[in-house]
């Protein structure tokens, strides 16, 4: 045994080259406490290879062919055995390593470990940060449901807003002037060939390196980097160094495992996501919504005046990417600790405030109508109380209209419009009769619905509107100076 | 007695090199052509194709519906993400007892989400950002920077209103003025 062994490492030189990586030493403190900061890059890495896992098994059922690829989801989710398990996993697997990735830049970012001398290995990190949102868009186009499939046709009229290029980017992102097989087929090139080709690529340099420029110890408040003198002291730093196979490498086996665990749990629970419903794109109800790691961009995109879409489309993203890789060389040297960089943690809770909050906007989507209210939203019961017919009548109106479908009563039905649970206590008739014929001056929000609505149709809806007031609320001066300007 | 030739002369490794950088960027070159060449053939052009809609004495004056279709730019293998539909609004007659018609794609302006008919507001609405137009396709409030992509559309021989197929339409690239691919 041990000379077959021997004869193995004659040939591989493991004990050499490999043995060294794995016992290389970490500064004393980062095996220290300190050292429970150091686990997210482990945790990401031990996720993706779940993901590489489940990756290969979903691929031995699914068909990336747009007539089948939706009947393979099914069997996946129905008869496979374990299908709908591993089809769960591979989704909050995936989620959790963007969750996973983020914590690691923040925890990098906090500590200025970015610093001399490991700008290459955060510049490495947005890569990797790219390749695996890239994974988690093309992933949700594999899903070949209504939402993959609007999703691209949302991506494709982004692209096609470039100038002069667009069509060609939008062709050539489609494979063709249509959405269909040749697409899936690109998405899944992508996602199985092109992206995790390039992520293996960086992860390799990015491990190399931090392996090469060594972890960076915890940071201590005063103690600055200094790029002429930083390399001598953190040698100093390893002669008292720990090996990193030892403790360390338990501390961050003990987080993939609970990471592995929490992830197991979530998709046991809660199940495969999707397809939402086969891909035809023909079939009414479509609502589709990005996931979860784009609805940021998407409440970003719909909160912003549609002078600023484009810019926000287009170039944003570009510009927000490019401050990621500038990071460590606008700030190469200085303080690293976080309580000696004010600038640094406010601007971290500030992006994560922002991410969250807009995220949240995500998935209300106050902006988008309801499109289901006017049919599926009834007027509250106190609402038609002691009304005279000519109001019930205007009532109905209001429901078949459609305006339910931006406006609630309430609080029910589309938050796009103001809600009319009151209006009859803010606007007066004649106010009213103009904003409906006549909708927001400018081509605003609410669209105009004069020559959409008989006389008795308008007189009815008016009548009812000015009787939703509040509890003692009066009606309205009659002498605005918007009334009596325009009457239809 | 004669010198024997030294195996590598200056000239002759000189030629060697040069011979070696020709060799490699003609491989390069015979190598990256085709490849390149068929990634961009998603750029060639398809044929121009029309598919018939009905007699035009099937659509009703005034009115507009939805009509869906198998798109004939599909590949054999699309299954039902060929389906197409297209809003189709008979306007009669004009002075030379010419059928009108407004045929309009579902894909809205803004961002390419499909927009659903409304008949009694006589609107289009958008479930993704808002977008509304009115009837005619115009752009009635919301983000979209224009009003809903008009089809092109014939009256056949036989009587029937046909489209022409509809590539996924942008704002650069509509379908009354496609971009030159």
């Amino acid at each position: 045994m041990k000379r077959i062994l021997a004869w193995l490492d004659a040939r591989l030189s493991i004990r050499e080259s490999l043995l060294p990586m794995l016992t290389h030493p970490i500064p004393q403190g980062a095996a220290g406490p300190m050292g429970w900061w150091y686990v997210f890059g482990s945790a990401s890495l031990t996720l993706l290879v779940v993901q590489i896992l489940t990756g290969i098994a979903l691929s031995l059922v699914f068909v990336p062919g747009a007539d089948t690829a939706y009947e393979s989801l099914l069997y996946l989710n129905f008869d496979q055995p374990l299908g709908w398990f591993i089809r769960a996993l591979h989704y909050y697997a995936g989620s959790g390593m963007v969750v996973m990735v983020l914590l690691h830049m923040a925890q990098v970012f906090l500590h200025g470990s970015y610093k001399y001398p490991r700008e290459l290995t955060w510049v490495l990190g947005v890569f990797l940060l790219l390749c695996t949102m890239g994974m988690f868009f093309t992933g949700q186009v594999l899903r070949w449901d209504p939402d993959a499939y609007w999703g691209i046709a949302v991506g494709a009229s982004m692209a096609g807003r470039v100038p002069y290029l667009g069509p060609y980017i939008v062709h050539l992102l489609l494979g063709g002037p249509v959405i269909g097989g040749d697409t899936l087929s690109r998405f899944f090139d992508l996602h199985v060939f092109i992206i995790p080709g390039a992520l293996l690529f960086f992860l390799t340099v990015h491990l190399w390196l931090v392996l090469k420029r060594g972890v960076s110890e915890p940071p201590i408040p005063g103690k600055v980097v200094d790029p002429n003198t930083y390399d001598a002291h953190y040698e100093k730093e390893l002669r008292n160094g720990v090996p990193f196979l030892g403790k360390p490498l338990l501390r961050d086996a003990l987080v993939s495992a609970l990471s592995v665990l929490a992830v197991v749990a979530l998709a046991a629970v809660i199940g495969p996501k999707g397809p939402s419903g086969p891909p035809d794109p023909t079939l009414s109800g479509a609502n589709p919504r990005p996931e979860w790691p784009f609805l940021w961009l998407f409440a970003l995109l719909s909160l912003s005046p549609p002078s600023a879409e484009t810019f926000i489309m287009l170039v944003f993203p570009g510009v927000l990417i490019f401050a990621l890789f500038l990071v460590p060389f606008v700030s190469r040297r200085g303080e690293r600790a976080p309580s000696r960089r004010p600038v640094a943690v406010l601007s971290v809770l500030v992006i994560f405030t922002t991410l969250g909050v807009l995220t949240y906007e995500g998935v209300t989507a106050p902006w988008s109508p309801k499109m289901t209210a006017w049919s599926g939203d009834p007027v509250p019961k106190h609402l038609l109380e002691k009304r005279s017919p000519r109001q019930m009548q205007g009532a109905a109106v209001l429901q078949i209209k459609q305006c339910r479908n931006c406006h609630a009563l309430d609080d029910v039905g589309g938050q796009r419009g103001p809600d009319l649970t009151t209006v009859g206590g803010r606007m007066t008739r004649d106010q009213l009769i103009d904003q409906i014929s006549n909708g927001t001056p400018g081509g605003g929000n609410m669209p105009a619905f004069g020559k959409q609505m008989s006389p008795a149709e308008m007189d009815a809806l008016v009548d009812f509107l000015t009787t939703l007031r509040g509890q003692g609320q009066p009606a309205p001066e009659p002498t605005s100076p918007v009334a009596g300007m325009v009457r239809p | 007695m004669t010198q024997p030739s030294l195996p590598s002369s200056p000239e002759r490794r000189t030629f060697f090199h040069w011979l070696t950088y020709l060799v490699s960027v003609a491989a390069t070159i015979v190598l990256g052509i085709p490849l390149l060449g068929f990634l961009f053939g998603a750029l060639r052009k398809k044929q121009e194709q029309w598919y018939p809609l009905g007699l035009v004495k099937d659509f009703p004056e005034g009115q507009t519906r939805m009509v869906t279709f198998d798109n004939p730019l599909r590949q054999p293998w699309d299954g039902m993400t060929a389906h197409t539909g297209v809003f189709v609004c008979n306007l009669g007659k004009d002075g030379e007892k010419k059928d009108q018609f407004r045929v309009l794609a579902v894909n809205c302006a803004h961002l390419g989400c499909p927009v659903s008919w409304f008949p009694r507001s006589a609107l289009f609405m958008c479930p993704c950002h808002g977008g509304v137009y009115y009837e005619n396709g115009e752009r009635a409030s919301g983000p979209p920077p224009r009003g809903l992509f008009p089809c092109v559309w014939r009256v056949n021989k036989d009587g029937k209103l046909e489209v022409q197929a509809p590539h996924y339409p942008s704002l650069q690239d509509t379908l009354r003025n496609p971009a030159k691919i």
